[in-house]
């Protein structure tokens, strides 16, 4: 089990150095120079130009820039934002819990209807349900996430007025962040009707954002599951005489559960991307949309920082999976 | 009355071209602290059999029999709760992949303990007392370890004493082991063989024991019952059936075997196939294959009585010739 976290870490070593060299390579290959860029429309004297020039360490060597660039990274140094002056890694760390707030509330809502649906297609193989849930999965799975979520904008919020159309709370409610997460903070708070407010506008971001992902594990489980099914080791489960449930539920679903979370792990690695899409579309105050707003605001060393972070983040959930994987795969974690 | 009856059972399977009979009209009887012995080559429904008993085929198949019944109870009109009463508790099974057949992702201890809580209601020292008694049982030495591993830390041996220990769990009073040694080394295959007939004799169970080696038949089983393309053809006490086969094909299954071979050189073998589900003759399923089959047989067969072994056959062997064969040239080439 050691050995296989050791080989797991060290899988995830190229991948990062990889992503610092796209990150420190991104702002020297944009058209320009990266002062002139950083100085904006305003310029700059010669003179200010060469100093500027020094302190960026822009007059080293290449290797030695990266170099240096590394090492600011592993102090935690990401840059500053062009446009608010502060820490790229403060904006990252105030966006994040509201993104990972959706994401969680996505997932959820992903795994906790995807592998029943998918538990239940593979079971009634070839049914009306499976035939019905197959079919709504791959509609899902090939949305486009932007008009799905206008679409359901339209409907729940434009013409039924069920869900609040964008952000995380009513405005009539304020209490000072203390974890980040809306809900757990609206809790805390203990003012009427917060939680419900903050609950209400994360249905339609979940939904949106967990569509593909409920897709995928749905169909995911339902193929784990046929495989599984008609496996030796079930039969020998009836054969004791056990209920149908315990069947499938146990024996069946404990074997299938080894790639299903393999895919869900996936899916969360897959999340950023819409996630960046769903925030943009509900105003949701994540990192997807700082991202956007810094693409749009020409706030370089934000994208540049937020790229490292990111990705930071999406081999930290791989690297989780791995490690779930080995633990819930006998043959891995009893060697 | 037999603990287990079964009359005229029959299983066909939905498959896109109708429906095929795997086991055709087969009855078969078991008692307590007997071994009952079921040969036939490979696809002739043995296992088919034994999984329609205990309901463990998938919705494809049609079960019908006129009698199937269990130490008096009758499982045909059974609910599947009550049947899962007596699945796994009276009647147990073990298969031919001892390696497959133990899920993966359990320990021992708990796949054994399963039964022993569904069944039996032991809690959870009962269980592990009961579990170290099994493993013990079966001949595995230094239960208590055991009881935590997983299945692919065990060799097939072991696993198939595992698949053993869990069988007899709930003290069953019927067995049935499917082909339980053709996975295993052959040094390992005596060895397990001897364990189940030694289980059996102490037990008082019975033993339904599948296999297609007419080896093991002759060292174990004491009733044979041959089978072949889903019929039973033949049903003889062991003795007997080496001594006076009456039927052609197990009269071939017998002249297979290497010790009785009596010719030098080569092997006699039985030609052709068994007859799938495209080519099922109209009489006797053998026919095709069958060195004494007349015009006769290719329209009927008739089911002969005791003396005969029951044997399914126009013709029944006795002493090695035919009986009632028409004249060479009645019978055509
Ligand atoms: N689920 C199924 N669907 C369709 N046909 C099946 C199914 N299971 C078995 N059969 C067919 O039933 C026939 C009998 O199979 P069975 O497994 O009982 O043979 P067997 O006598 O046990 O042979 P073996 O010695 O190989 O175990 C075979 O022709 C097989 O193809
Ligand atoms: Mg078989």
């Amino acid at each position: 089990m050691l050995r296989f976290f050791v080989n797991k870490l060290l899988l995830v070593l190229p991948t990062l150095i990889g992503i610092t060299i796209v990150a420190f390579a991104f702002v020297r290959v944009l058209p320009g120079d990266p002062i002139l860029l950083l100085a904006g429309e305003r310029g700059v004297s010669p003179e200010r130009y060469h100093k500027l020039l020094v302190q960026f360490g822009y007059d080293l060597p290449i290797w030695q820039q990266y170099f240096n660039y590394v090492i600011g990274l592993l102090h935690g140094d990401f840059g500053i934002s062009i446009s608010t002056k502060r820490p790229v890694i403060d904006e990252f760390l105030a966006r994040f819990p509201a993104t990972l707030e959706l994401s969680v509330f996505a997932m959820t809502f992903a795994t906790v209807i995807g592998i029943p649906a998918g538990i239940i297609s593979a079971v009634k193989r070839s049914s009306v349900f499976d035939q019905l849930t197959m079919g709504v999965a791959l509609t899902g799975y090939s949305m486009p996430i932007f008009w799905w979520g206008l679409l359901l904008i339209i409907l729940f919020s434009g013409m039924l007025h069920w869900t609040p159309v964008s952000g995380r709370i009513d405005l009539l409610y304020f209490f000072p962040p203390v974890t980040g997460f809306m809900t757990v903070d609206a809790l805390l708070s203990g003012q009427k009707g917060a939680f419900q407010s903050a609950v209400s506008h994360l249905i339609l971001p979940s939904i949106v954002l967990g569509t593909i992902p409920l897709a995928v594990i749905a169909r995911q489980t339902r193929s784990a599951m046929l495989e599984v099914l008609g496996e030796d080791y079930v039969r020998t489960a009836r054969a004791k005489g056990l209920t149908p449930v315990r069947v499938i539920g146990l024996h069946a679903f404990r074997n299938a559960l080894i790639p299903v979370v393999t895919t869900i792990g996936l899916q969360v690695g897959l999340l950023m991307a819409g996630a960046i899409l769903t925030e943009t579309i509900f105003s949701w105050p994540g990192i997807g949309k700082w991202m956007i707003d810094s693409i749009s605001r020409r706030d370089y060393p934000v994208v540049q920082g937020g790229l490292v972070l990111i990705a930071g983040i999406v081999m930290l959930v791989n690297l989780i999976v791995d490690l779930l994987y080995g633990l819930i795969n006998p043959r891995i974690s009893h060697q | 009355m037999a603990l287990l009856e079964i009359e005229n059972l029959t299983v066909a399977f939905a498959t896109s071209v109708g429906p095929f009979k795997a086991v055709d009209n087969v009855s078969l009887t078991c008692d307590r602290g007997e071994i009952l012995s079921i040969v036939g080559e490979s696809g002739s429904g043995k296992s088919v059999a034994m999984l329609a008993l205990m309901g463990l085929l998938p919705w494809t198949a049609t079960v019908t029999a006129d009698t199937l019944r269990f130490d008096g109870k009758d499982m045909l009109t059974m609910s599947a709760q009550q049947k899962r009463t007596i699945i796994g508790k009276d009647i147990a099974m073990i298969f031919q992949e001892p390696m497959s057949s133990l899920n993966p992702c359990f320990t021992v201890g708990f796949q054994i303990g399963e039964s022993l809580r569904i069944h039996m209601g032991m809690n959870r020292a009962q269980r592990r007392e009961r579990s170290i008694e099994l493993l013990n049982l079966v001949g595995i030495p230094a239960p208590e370890k055991r009881l935590s591993l997983f299945p692919h830390q065990l060799s097939g041996g072991m696993s198939q004493r595992v698949m053993i220990a869990m069988a007899l769990a709930c003290d069953p009073k019927l067995l049935i082991a499917d082909e339980p040694t053709t996975a295993l080394d052959v040094t390992i295959q005596a060895q397990i063989l001897d364990l189940l007939v030694d289980l059996q004799k102490r037990h008082g169970m019975g033993l339904i024991l599948i296999t297609h080696d007419m080896g093991v038949v002759a060292e174990t089983a004491e009733r044979v019952q041959v089978q072949y393309a889903g019929q039973k053809v033949e049903e003889q006490h062991v003795r007997e059936l080496f001594r006076d086969p009456h039927h052609p094909y197990t009269q071939a299954l017998l002249s297979a075997l290497p010790e009785r071979a009596t010719r030098r050189g080569r092997l006699p073998s039985i030609p052709g196939v068994v007859p799938g589900q495209y080519d099922r003759p109209s009489g006797c399923l053998f026919a095709p294959r069958c060195r004494y089959a007349t015009e006769r047989c290719d329209r009927e067969t008739e089911r002969q009585g005791a003396e005969f072994g029951f044997a399914l056959c126009n013709y029944p062997l006795k002493d090695g010739d035919p009986t009632g064969y028409p004249e060479k040239a009645e019978a055509g080439q």
